[in-house]
């Protein structure tokens, strides 16, 4: 055994145990069923990792097919417009297919293909972005998909949901609960359960029961490997040192760890992950897990222990988003834990702001950032003016706008 | 007794007589309050040996539609937990005394407090509880909790699972183990899975305790089809949807004495 002292620091590396926990927060809630299936996938999993020539083909698909890296863009006008920190933009919207989505959902397909006897991929969709990106993956490498997804959000997202069929993907909507992403969730695990023996489940963010978190943490932490090169060399367009902080919008958290994860150890940068602040916490109609002390606590949903927006009986609460990719009742359990040790904060971005930010990206940058996004930048809107002018913020820009142009259009008024 | 003696005092009865347990289970709350306390009193005089006592949740993410639109609607008729356990109180004060497993997913319990729900529930007349969500290895909390106040650890295991979870489930597991005929979720089925007498086969070799079987059961015949090879026969399903039906308790009435009759074996030829 050994002594803990206050001193000693954090092993960021540990993490998840072989139980799957990160500290109080993770494990497998699932039903019985599913439990030779998680470690069925946790095995292959496992095996792939140290497999070069499977890690290989993964490298060589991101770079040939998504386009990665990604490029880092200075955010001159932006930067210059609100007068303090330098802000630099990781570039996860110019990834094939709109977003960092894809780094996953090409990670866990060509897992199933090369190490897993199955033959069927079901996901589910929020904005319909990991929808699109497991329909692209699928498609690339030959694999029949099904795409479970809200009938509130097949609404709002509707050019998503034609993108999925067009690349040969069927969208089964859901019509039960509140008809978002938590639903679409509910029914991708019901139809797992069924037909655990021929289906792997593409979960699409670093959610659900162990390995999941650990294993979408590792497929996109591409994106903070890439940038901290990135950000260190004046030749991809950094500044020649890291960032003072990075800035990341916070679903389930799967681009947030993603980019923080490879940057935990550096403690002069601060990561600050953005939840949806919806019409603001007192109003209810938010999905700020972290911020709500009345009905954020711990609590288990759809096989991780995690901070849960729930009622004192522990129903779980219903969500409310201008982004349908944010719009969910609990967060990845490592963003937890980081928010235990001191490693990351957390913060909200209300939907005005997160409007705020989508026009000033727009017009100050020429990029149509996602709504899930553009709550990062809508905080940054916030945070730069108070850090000086040699300070640098990083954002993670992790998708882009197209799908969004109806639910924006119908907010701010439309085409004038 | 305490509630694990209770349960297995039903399985010790049943084996004289060379029947198997009809465990039915009913979502609390449905139709409305009053009218679930009628079903489960129902239940018990058609011959239920065990009822699981079921407590609704908004995210119920290991049942079918049947189930979900039940429990989704005693939800938004105003059912919480504590109401369920002054439920089972309420019927213990009637005369109810066949003996109850609460079946609830593990937010529920975790928001109530695991031990204070553990608790309550022993305080309120329930004898076992079922969390199809929580697996051993996640009830670290909850098993002591239960040991401590003599409520029986109901676990699950599937056709898919391995001899290595069998033997988990067995050592954790106390009143009886609950046996997914499918790999699936809840909900009626025609058929009996062919690979059912080979599962209940695979899990006995590992353990001396009974064994329930549910999920896709729904008629007197297969539930004495059940009762051959299992010494339980749980029904969920089937029951709700009579209890929502327009005929109501009667519904109620007339399957679960057909279920009833199949799982004790009483009658050569059952519907």
């Amino acid at each position: 055994m050994t002594l803990s002292t206050t001193s000693s620091p954090v092993n960021y590396g540990a993490v998840p145990d072989e139980t799957g926990r990160f500290g109080p927060y993770g494990g497998k809630y699932v039903p019985e069923t599913l439990m030779p299936a998680l470690e069925e996938l946790e095995e292959a999993y496992l095996n792939a990792r140290v497999d070069q020539a499977f890690m290989q083909e993964l490298a060589h698909l991101q770079h040939t097919y998504v386009g990665r890296p990604t490029p880092l863009t200075y955010a001159r006008r932006l930067s210059e417009e609100l007068g303090g920190a330098q802000i630099y933009l990781k570039r996860e919207d110019l990834a094939h297919s709109g977003a960092h989505k894809i780094n996953n959902a090409l990670g866990q397909a060509l897992l199933m293909k090369r190490k897993m006897g199955k033959s069927r991929i079901v996901a589910e969709t929020g904005a319909g972005q990991h929808g699109v990106a497991t329909a692209t993956a699928c498609a690339l490498l030959g694999i029949g998909c099904i795409v479970y997804m809200g009938t509130v959000d097949m609404e709002r997202q509707k050019p998503n949901v034609f993108r999925m069929q067009l690349l040969g993907a069927e969208v089964r909507s859901v019509d039960s609960g509140s008809r978002t992403l938590k639903d679409a969730i509910n029914e991708a695990i019901r139809d797992w359960v069924t037909n655990v023996e021929t289906t792997h489940y593409l979960l699409g963010s670093a959610l659900g029961p162990h390995p999941y978190p650990a294993m979408v943490r590792d497929f996109q932490s591409v994106i903070g490997r890439e940038a901290h090169g990135q950000m260190q060399d004046p030749a991809e367009g950094g500044p020649g040192r890291l960032p003072d902080a990075i800035v990341a919008c916070v679903g389930g958290g799967s681009n947030a760890i993603g980019i923080f994860h490879p940057f935990l150890e550096e403690e002069s940068v601060r990561l600050i992950g953005v939840e949806a602040g919806g019409h603001g916490i007192e109003d209810g109609a938010h999905a700020a897990r972290f911020a709500d002390p009345e009905r954020g606590r711990l609590g288990v949903l759809q096989g991780t222990k995690s901070y849960v927006l729930q009622d004192a009986d522990g129903q779980i609460a219903l969500t409310h988003s201008i982004s349908a990719g944010l719009d969910y009742a609990s967060v990845g359990p490592e963003h937890a834990w980081l928010r235990d040790v001191g490693r990351s904060e957390y913060t909200y971005c209300t939907d005005t702001q997160t409007l705020a930010g989508f026009k000033a990206l727009c017009e100050l940058e020429g990029i149509i950032p996602a709504l899930e996004s553009a709550h990062a930048v809508g905080y940054v809107l916030e945070l730069a003016p108070q850090m000086a002018k040699d300070q640098v913020i990083l954002i993670n820009l992790s998708g882009r706008g197209d799908k969004d142009l109806g639910t924006v259009m119908q907010t701010i008024g439309g085409v004038s | 007794m305490n509630g694990v003696d209770r349960i297995d005092q039903v399985f010790r009865d049943l084996k004289k007589s060379g029947g198997a347990a009809f465990m039915p289970y009913h979502a609390m709350g449905y139709p409305t309050r009053e009218e679930s306390l009628e079903v489960v009193a129902a239940l018990a005089e058609a011959g239920a040996d065990i009822i699981e006592f079921g407590i609704p949740h908004s995210d119920p993410l290991a049942d079918g539609p049947t189930i979900q639109t039940a429990t989704y609607s005693a939800l938004v008729g105003g059912t919480t937990v504590a109401d369920c356990l002054q439920m089972s109180r309420e019927l213990r004060d009637r005369g109810v005394s066949t003996p109850f497993c609460a079946m609830s997913y593990y937010n529920p319990v975790l928001a109530f407090g695991e031990e204070q729900f553990v608790e309550a529930a022993a305080d309120a007349g329930i004898d076992g509880l079922i969390v199809p969500d929580l697996p051993p290895g996640e009830s670290e909390m909850l098993e002591p909790a239960c040991r401590e106040a003599g409520l029986a650890t109901v676990y699950m295991l599937a056709p898919t699972s391995t001899e290595e979870r069998i033997k988990s489930v067995a050592r954790h597991a106390t009143g009886f183990i609950y046996l997914v005929s499918v790999t699936g979720i809840t909900g009626a089925r025609d058929e009996l899975p062919p690979g059912l007498p080979a599962f209940v086969e695979r899990v006995r070799r590992h353990t001396d305790l009974p064994l329930a079987v549910g999920f896709g059961i729904s008629t007197g015949k297969q539930a004495a089809r059940v009762a051959d090879i299992a010494e339980g026969v749980i029904v969920g399903s089937a029951l709700v949807k009579a209890a929502g039906s327009e005929e109501g308790l009667d519904a109620v009435r007339s399957l679960a004495e057909r279920l009833a009759t199949g799982s004790h074996r009483t009658q050569d030829e059952p519907d």
